[in-house]
Formats: structure tokens, C-alpha cells, sequence
């Protein structure tokens, strides 16, 4: 019975054809380590976000006058709101860290590599949209952070030349973040999440076409490739498994760790908190735009410190596989920026002015710096590695590879 | 070649014998385990969309009888549902006394507490409209439901008698619903 189903959809879908392709017969590296698993949990923290946001969405009310007062309506009064709305904000956090391993693992391993471009920019794309949604969805509270974090960040818009009044007034629609504000971040933080699964879905289909890539930083032979069911759906579950764990102790014993405190007052546009903060994911981005002292400079700064990642591929000129780990000097500027990362989400952090400004500066000349120096010392990284006589590992490894070789010697 | 744990098949080799019995009873325990507790993941949404506890903060109204003259009709709300509370006729009570009503016999006495005073939710149980008070009861306007004077149902297309509300008597002149 079930198979005469099976057959009856196959004829009419590509069911098992699909199940084939995406699951039970798609090649995957067996040398993946658990830095490969964040993907996954990236997809499980989408899916979390949209249902519960789905929920808190029939209890929320985007109006100034009724806003904040809903969201405390979600945490005394709706059966499990509290859960919902703590799942609902410690999933953004946690969609943010394992983002940014994600992202870290890609710049340690290179994977940003051909044939991989497309899903390091789909990748980046996304970025973007989480930030979009993560900062519109922030103002929904209408706490004092939310209402300050949207003012100032508007006001970024102002830095454009000629029409900057008028952008951030279109954008408000109100001389300052208002009811309309609230109404239209509600509707586009609603919005943006469905732009975001579209997007997963090419990322996914462009991973389909090129596979993952693994540790070794070479195409595996075929007899070097298992299916990912059941191994990796057996593994990513697994990681799971641990990840929740993490997540549900923030989420039921300190469900506030994330939350700055400024926001359980409700927001008044005529007092600003003495000490404003962005969320804990936007500190190295609201660090470089402090460090230029100059409205419009700064914004392009933090700007291009974004989009920047998306250059990887063109600034590493070095071909040694495996990223980091045959790259010494590669490695070690890897482990400086995500060092100068965290000093710069310190530095956000803190109140602005003395001694925090110079080491702002500091870190974010150091930011740019790595980008920017990279296909200096990625090609004489290379050079000295082969100057020296690659590892003899590193040297199976390159022999060993079937696609890149002939190639590279093509192009020579 | 043989540094590199990539393309080690001594791993692979070692374990070819595999313990069937152990792999089913791990997977139908993981399965087991993962189901559960997917199932009990979805309980808190699944509640969310109950009645808030505010919404059921609203479930007792306190309606206060006195002034309200033989023969008069209040419309009271509860739960958001209107109330109908009657001061019933010596002449009301015993037409009803003597009448069983129509499609859902009830005798009278089971339907009040206090025969002067009726009480019962304002609902057609035909389809949810709030039915026109009459000399003789009530008419649904929607499909032309007709009640006695008891809120037993006699005639039209409604089920059920009109649905009496739990309520009880805080003092003689003062009823609380819920």
C-alpha cells in the first residue's frame, strides 16, 4: 500500500528522487567536524523564530499606546507567553552566535572558495536580512532601548548627502520614531523572514550543486564521500541535542541576560537613558562606526564592515587548501580579527570618549587592515610555504585532489 | 597520505561487525525520546491560543436585582455572552409551571432557582444571534426560533432550550454569574 503510494506521488512529484538528491544519496565529506554543524542550527533557529513569532503576533498589538503593554500582557497573562517571547528573543541572540561561527568557520577553512562564492554571498545577503529583521523586530517592544536603538539607527540614514532629511523622515514617517514607525517596522519584521527562507532555499540549492566543503580544503575522492542520511542528519541532531541544551538554560534560568534592563521602562521620546546600547550582536559594527568621527564617514565605515566579507573571495590569492590550518600566517591574523571582533564588541560596550575612543580606532584600523593587507600576505604566504617545501601531508593532500589540480595547472 | 585522517579506512575497517539488536533498541529509543519531546515543544504554542487569564478573569458578573419591577427584562454581559435576567409574573410562573416546552421537554422548576427570576444566556442555540424579548419569550430574529417564557425552545429551527448559566443568589436581591 504505502509503496503503491509512493509510486502513485513519484509519477506526479519527484518525491523520492528529491529525498535521493537531498538526503540519501547526497555526497558529503566524512572528515566534517562539528564546526560544520552550524548551518543546521542556523535552519533550526529560522524555524523557531518564525513559529514563535508567528504566536507572539496574535497576542501583540504595533501601537505606541498599547504596544509595551501587550508584550507584558505576553509574559503575566498569556498561557506560556513568557516561553514564547523568551524563545522568540534568546533565539535571536542565539541565531546571531551561531551565525557569526558559521561565518568564522568559512574564513578559518576558506570555504568562501570556487567553487563557493555564491553561497559565501547568499550567505552574506542573508546576514544582512537577519540584522534587518533582528533590528526592526527590536523596536517592537517599545522599551527604551527599542525606541532609542531605532532613533539612532534612522538617524544613520541622515548622513546621506543632499537628501538625508527626507530619507529618514520617509523612513520614520513621523518627525521621530513613531506610531507609524512602529506600525511599519511590525509589517516588514513580519515580512522579511519569508525573503530570508527564499534565500536559505538558493543558499541550499547552490550547497546541492557545489557540496560542502570540508576540513581538508580539496575535493574528496568519491569513497572519501557518505550520504548524509543517516550520518549527518544523525550528527547535526546530535549537535542539536547539545545546542539545546545551551539555549534552553538561557532561555528558563536567565532569560534576561540578553535583555538590557533599560527596555522594561516603557519608551519616552522626550528622555534618552543615560547609557544607550545596540544588542550585544551589533557591539563591533556600533564600535566602527564610533571610531570616525564624522557622521557620514562613520556609517560608510560600518557599512563597508559588513559587506566587506563578501570581497573574500578576491583578496585571498593564496591557493594552499585547507585555510587556516596549512597557513600559518593566514592563522594567525584568523585568530587577531576574531580577537579585534570581540575587543571592538567590548569597546561598543562601554561609554564613549578617553581611552575607549583610541582603542575603537585602534581596532577598527586593525579590522580593515586584515581585509585589506590579504592578497599581500595570502600570496606571499604561499610562496614561502612552497619556498620551504610544503608539509608532506599538505602535499598528499594537493596530489591527491582530482578537480583543482588540473586547473590550476591549466591556468599557469 | 596516511597523516591525514581524511582518507584513514583503518576506522572503517575495525568496527565491521555491528550489533543489530543494540543499533535498533538506540534508534527506537532516540526516536522515542525525540518524539516526546517534540510533542511536548508544541504544547505551549498549542496553549498559547487558550483564553488568556485575563479573558478568564471575566468569568463571574455580579448583577443587582433590586428596582427591577415584575414583568422587566435585563440584558447583562458575561464571558463577553449577554445574559438575559428576567423578573418573571405570578401569571408568567404559572403558565410556565404548567408547560414541559417543546423540542427539549424541561419542567420549569429545573430551570430557575427562584421562580420570579429567570435567568439564561442570550444565545440561539440555533446559530449564535441574541433572540428579541416578547410577551411570550423570546423570537430569534435570524431563523425564527421561538422561547417560552422559561427560554424552553417551542417552535423554529433551534436544538436545545436556551442554555441556563451557573449562578447562585449572594443575598435576595443579587445574583452572581459564573
Amino acid at each position: 500500500m504505502s509503496q503503491r503510494l509512493i509510486t502513485w506521488i513519484d509519477q506526479r512529484f519527484p518525491l523520492t528522487a528529491f529525498i535521493k538528491h537531498a538526503l540519501t544519496h547526497y555526497p558529503t565529506p566524512r572528515n566534517l567536524s562539528y564546526w560544520w554543524n552550524f548551518g543546521f542550527l542556523a535552519g533550526f533557529l529560522l524555524l523557531l523564530q518564525i513559529i514563535s513569532g508567528v504566536f507572539l503576533a496574535m497576542h501583540y498589538k504595533p501601537d505606541v499606546d498599547l504596544a509595551f503593554d501587550s508584550v507584558q500582557h505576553i509574559m503575566r497573562e498569556v498561557n506560556y507567553g513568557w516561553l514564547i517571547r523568551y524563545l522568540h528573543s534568546t533565539g535571536a541572540s542565539a541565531f546571531f552566535a551561531v551565525i557569526f561561527i558559521h561565518m568564522a568557520r568559512t574564513l578559518y577553512y576558506g570555504s568562501y572558495r570556487a567553487p563557493r562564492e555564491l553561497m559565501w554571498w547568499s550567505g552574506q545577503v542573508l546576514l544582512i536580512l537577519l540584522m534587518a529583521s533582528a533590528f526592526m523586530g527590536y523596536l517592537l517592544p517599545w522599551g527604551q532601548m527599542s525606541f532609542w536603538g531605532a532613533q539612532v539607527i534612522t538617524s544613520l540614514f541622515g548622513a546621506t548627502p543632499l537628501i538625508g532629511d527626507e530619507i529618514v523622515l520617509w523612513l520614520r514617517g513621523d518627525f521621530v520614531v513613531g506610531d507609524a514607525t512602529l506600525n511599519r517596522f511590525f509589517a516588514l519584521h513580519y515580512l522579511v523572514p519569508f525573503f530570508i527562507v527564499g534565500m536559505v532555499l538558493i543558499h541550499l540549492m547552490a550547497l546541492h550543486h557545489v557540496k560542502s566543503s570540508n576540513p581538508s580544503g580539496i575535493n574528496l575522492a568519491d569513497k572519501d564521500n557518505i550520504p548524509f542520511h543517516p550520518y549527518f542528519t544523525a550528527k547535526d541532531l546530535f549537535g542539536l541535542g547539545v545546542f539545546l541544551i545551551i539555549f534552553c538554560g538561557f532561555v528558563f534560568f536567565a532569560p534576561e541576560f540578553f535583555i538590557e534592563a533599560a527596555n522594561n521602562t516603557p519608551a519616552n521620546p522626550l528622555r534618552t537613558p543615560p547609557h544607550i546600547v545596540p544588542e550585544w550582536y551589533f557591539l563591533p559594527f556600533y564600535a566602527i562606526l564610533r571610531a570616525i568621527p564624522d557622521a557620514l564617514g562613520g556609517v560608510v565605515a560600518m557599512t563597508l564592515s559588513i559587506l566587506i566579507f563578501a570581497a573574500m573571495p578576491f583578496l585571498d590569492r593564496s591557493r594552499i587548501p585547507g585555510g587556516a590550518r596549512f597557513r600559518p600566517l593566514y592563522r594567525v591574523v584568523f585568530y587577531i580579527f576574531v580577537v579585534d571582533v570581540a575587543v571592538l564588541a567590548y569597546v561598543g560596550s562601554q561609554p564613549p570618549g578617553g581611552v575607549i575612543f583610541q582603542i575603537d580606532v585602534a581596532a577598527t584600523v586593525i579590522y580593515f587592515a586584515v581585509f585589506l593587507t590579504l592578497p599581500f600576505y595570502s600570496r606571499w604566504e604561499e610562496r614561502w610555504l612552497r619556498a620551504r617545501g610544503l608539509p608532506p601531508a599538505l602535499q598528499a593532500l594537493l596530489d591527491s585532489d582530482t578537480e583543482l589540480r588540473p586547473r590550476r595547472e591549466t591556468r599557469q | 597520505m596516511a597523516a591525514m585522517g581524511v582518507v584513514e579506512d583503518q576506522a572503517m575497517a575495525e568496527s565491521d561487525e555491528v550489533d543489530e539488536e543494540r543499533r535498533d533498541f538506540l534508534l527506537t529509543a532516540t526516536g522515542t525520546v525525540g518524539v516526546v519531546g517534540v510533542a511536548a515543544a508544541c504544547w505551549p504554542f498549542i496553549s498559547s491560543m487558550n483564553p488568556t487569564l485575563d479573558v478568564q478573569a471575566q468569568a463571574a458578573t455580579d448583577v443587582d436585582l433590586s428596582g427591577m419591577a415584575a414583568g422587566a427584562t435585563r440584558t447583562v454581559a458575561w464571558r463577553g455572552k449577554p445574559v438575559f435576567v428576567v423578573h418573571r409574573t405570578p401569571e408568567q410562573i404559572a403558565a410556565m409551571a404548567q408547560s414541559e416546552g417543546g423540542r427539549d421537554p424541561a419542567p420549569d422548576q429545573t430551570r430557575v432557582r427562584d421562580a420570579r427570576w429567570l435567568v439564561v444566556v442570550g444565545i440561539c442555540t440555533h446559530l449564535g444571534c441574541v433572540p428579541n424579548k416578547t410577551e411570550s419569550g423570546w423570537l430569534c430574529p435570524c431563523h425564527g426560533s421561538v422561547y417560552d417564557n422559561s427560554g424552553r425552545i417551542l417552535h423554529g429551527p433551534a436544538p436545545r432550550n436556551l442554555e441556563v448559566p451557573p449562578y447562585h443568589f449572594a443575598a435576595p436581591d443579587k445574583i452572581v454569574i459564573g
